[in-house]
Order: structure tokens, then sequence, then C-alpha cells
């Protein structure tokens, strides 16, 4: 086949570099994050809103919440920076580390699920639903609304990202991916826990009864 | 991996730890700051300026935007912040309906 190699030397302007030098899948990733940050963005402003201009907004979440939502931070801010790990040595070329660290990474994403399941099943208990609540005398039903549709987003968020990291981690072991869909996974991963570091002092913090 | 480059590998790797630090220290300050009862609005702003902060440091560090070219870092960013900022002119109103009320 070698002398059917194509030589572009020649010709160099046919092939340009890229405009943003990085390839397209990391530009399709960064262009998703930012339509993805004005959805969120617009559901925190929606329930910043209304915490700031309805005086009698609930504010149910007790040290007891309060505990549990900063061990949910520290997971995912600890899956963080296990994903890190991973993309540095995807980078290096070392396949066992990707794979054990991509799984680290998944371990931290779990236990937030599990703890977000446990805290929502919690406020279920006690009244709560997307269309009703029982706190403030019932007088402000968006409370769960705006609650439950922040953090249900951002939790279906989470739940893809583990199952995307699934993948990552399964065809990487079996070489099918790149260091570059480690990387552009580890995009989706850091934006999921930045997207976590507005809401638990915008929702949790601003809706306290210590 | 030799001595040499295990070296190498934890000195790149330093400055994601001081950030992951950073990160749990500026969250830690936000706890204690939801005990100090402070004004919603007081509040808001403190906390809003704080997490723009860890995601500055997230950006840049974590999701490596500090690596990219010059030309990638303002079209991205230049576009989110005109977006987020055109979205949140209206917050205002928020301070304006309270003060409406019956008095």
């Amino acid at each position: 086949m070698a002398d059917l190699a194509i030589e572009h030397s020649h010709n160099p302007g046919a092939y340009e570099p890229p405009l943003f030098a990085a390839y397209s899948k990391k530009v399709g990733m960064w262009l998703f994050i930012l339509s993805d940050s004005l959805t969120f963005g617009a559901l925190i402003f929606a329930y910043s809103y209304g915490r700031i201009s309805i005086p009698n907004w609930p504010t149910p979440f007790n040290t007891h919440s309060i505990v549990n939502a900063s061990i949910m931070t520290f997971c995912l801010l600890s899956s963080s920076l296990t994903m890190v790990m991973a993309v540095a040595a995807a980078n290096r070329g070392d396949q066992v580390r990707t794979v054990r660290w991509i799984l680290a990474t998944m371990v931290g994403g779990l236990a937030f699920v599990i703890l977000h399941a446990r805290e929502w099943a919690g406020l279920v208990d006690e009244g709560m639903t997307p269309w009703a609540n029982k706190f403030a005398g019932g007088t402000v039903p968006q409370f769960g609304g705006t609650f439950f549709t922040l953090t249900g987003l951002h939790m279906v968020h989470v739940t893809i990202g583990v199952l995307y990291l699934g993948i990552i981690a399964w065809r990487s072991r079996a070489a099918k991916f790149n260091h570059e869909d480690v990387e552009v996974s580890g995009l989706y991963w850091h934006f999921v826990d930045l997207v976590w570091m507005f809401i638990f002092p915008l929702v949790y913090l601003m809706s306290t009864k210590l | 991996m030799s001595h040499d480059h295990a070296l190498a590998h934890e000195h790149r790797m330093a400055p994601y730890y001081w950030v992951w630090g950073l990160l749990l220290v500026f969250t830690a300050v936000e706890v204690a700051l939801a005990y100090q009862h402070l004004r919603p609005i007081n509040m808001l702003t403190i906390l809003l300026a704080l997490s723009l902060v860890k995601a500055a440091m997230i950006i840049l560090f974590f999701m490596h935007l500090r690596t990219e070219v010059t030309r990638m870092k303002i079209a991205l960013m230049a576009s989110l912040v005109i977006c987020l900022t055109l979205m949140f002119t209206f917050f205002s109103d928020a301070l304006r309906i309270i003060q409406l009320g019956p008095k």
C-alpha cells in the first residue's frame, strides 16, 4: 500500500489546522456544556428569584440535611479529582490506571446518587412533591417545583454521567476508545460537578433551618 | 514507573490536589456562612461570588481551559458570560417585588 500513500506537503492549504487547535469531539462537548449551562442557569435563576421575592419561602433544610449535602459535595468533588487522574493516565497511555480511576469516579458518582435519592425520599415523606408541600403552611407550592426540577435535572446528568463513564471504561479496556474520548467524558463529568457547586449553596444553604 | 517518572508525575498533579483542597475549603466556608443567619439577599450575593470562584477553578484546572488557545477561551467564556448576564439582568426585579408588598 505504500505506493498509494498520498503526499500532502505540496498542498498544505488543503489541510488547515482546526480553528480552536482542538479535536472536534472536544469542541462539540464544550458547545453542549455551554448550552446546558444556560438551561441550569435558568433553573437556578428561577429558584433564587423565588427565594428572594417570597418572604415566607420554605427553609426545611436542617443540620442533618446540610451534613448529607456536604457529604454529597465531597463525593462529587473527589470524583472530579479521580477523573483528572483518569485523563492524566489516558494521556500517558496507561490503560490499566485509566480504567481504575474511571471506576473510582463512578463510585463517587454512585455514592452521590444514592445519598441524593435517600434525601429525596425523606422530603417526600414530609409531604413534599413537585406540586405541593406542607412547609410555610403550604402557601409556596413553587418551592417543590423549582427544587425537584433543578436537583432532578442534575441527578439525571449524574446518572447519565456514570453510565457514560462506564461505557468509556469498558471500551478503553478493550482499546476501542483513546485518550481523547476519556478527556471528553472528563469534561462532561467536571461540568456536572461545576453545576453542583451552584446548586448546593444557592438551593440548600439559602433555605436552611439552623 | 521509575522513581524520576513518579516524581515528575506527582509534580504535574500537585496543582490539581491544591484545587481540590481549595474547593473543599470554599465549601466549608459556605456551610459556616449558613450558620450566620445573614439577610437572604446578602447571603445570596456572597454565595454566588464564592460559587463563581469555584466554577472558575474547575473550568481552568479540571477542565483544562487554561491550556487551550486564547481564541477558544474567549469564544467559550464570552458567549457564556454574555448569555447568563442577560438572563440574570432581571434578577433585581425579585427585590422590587418584595418592596412593593403591603407596608
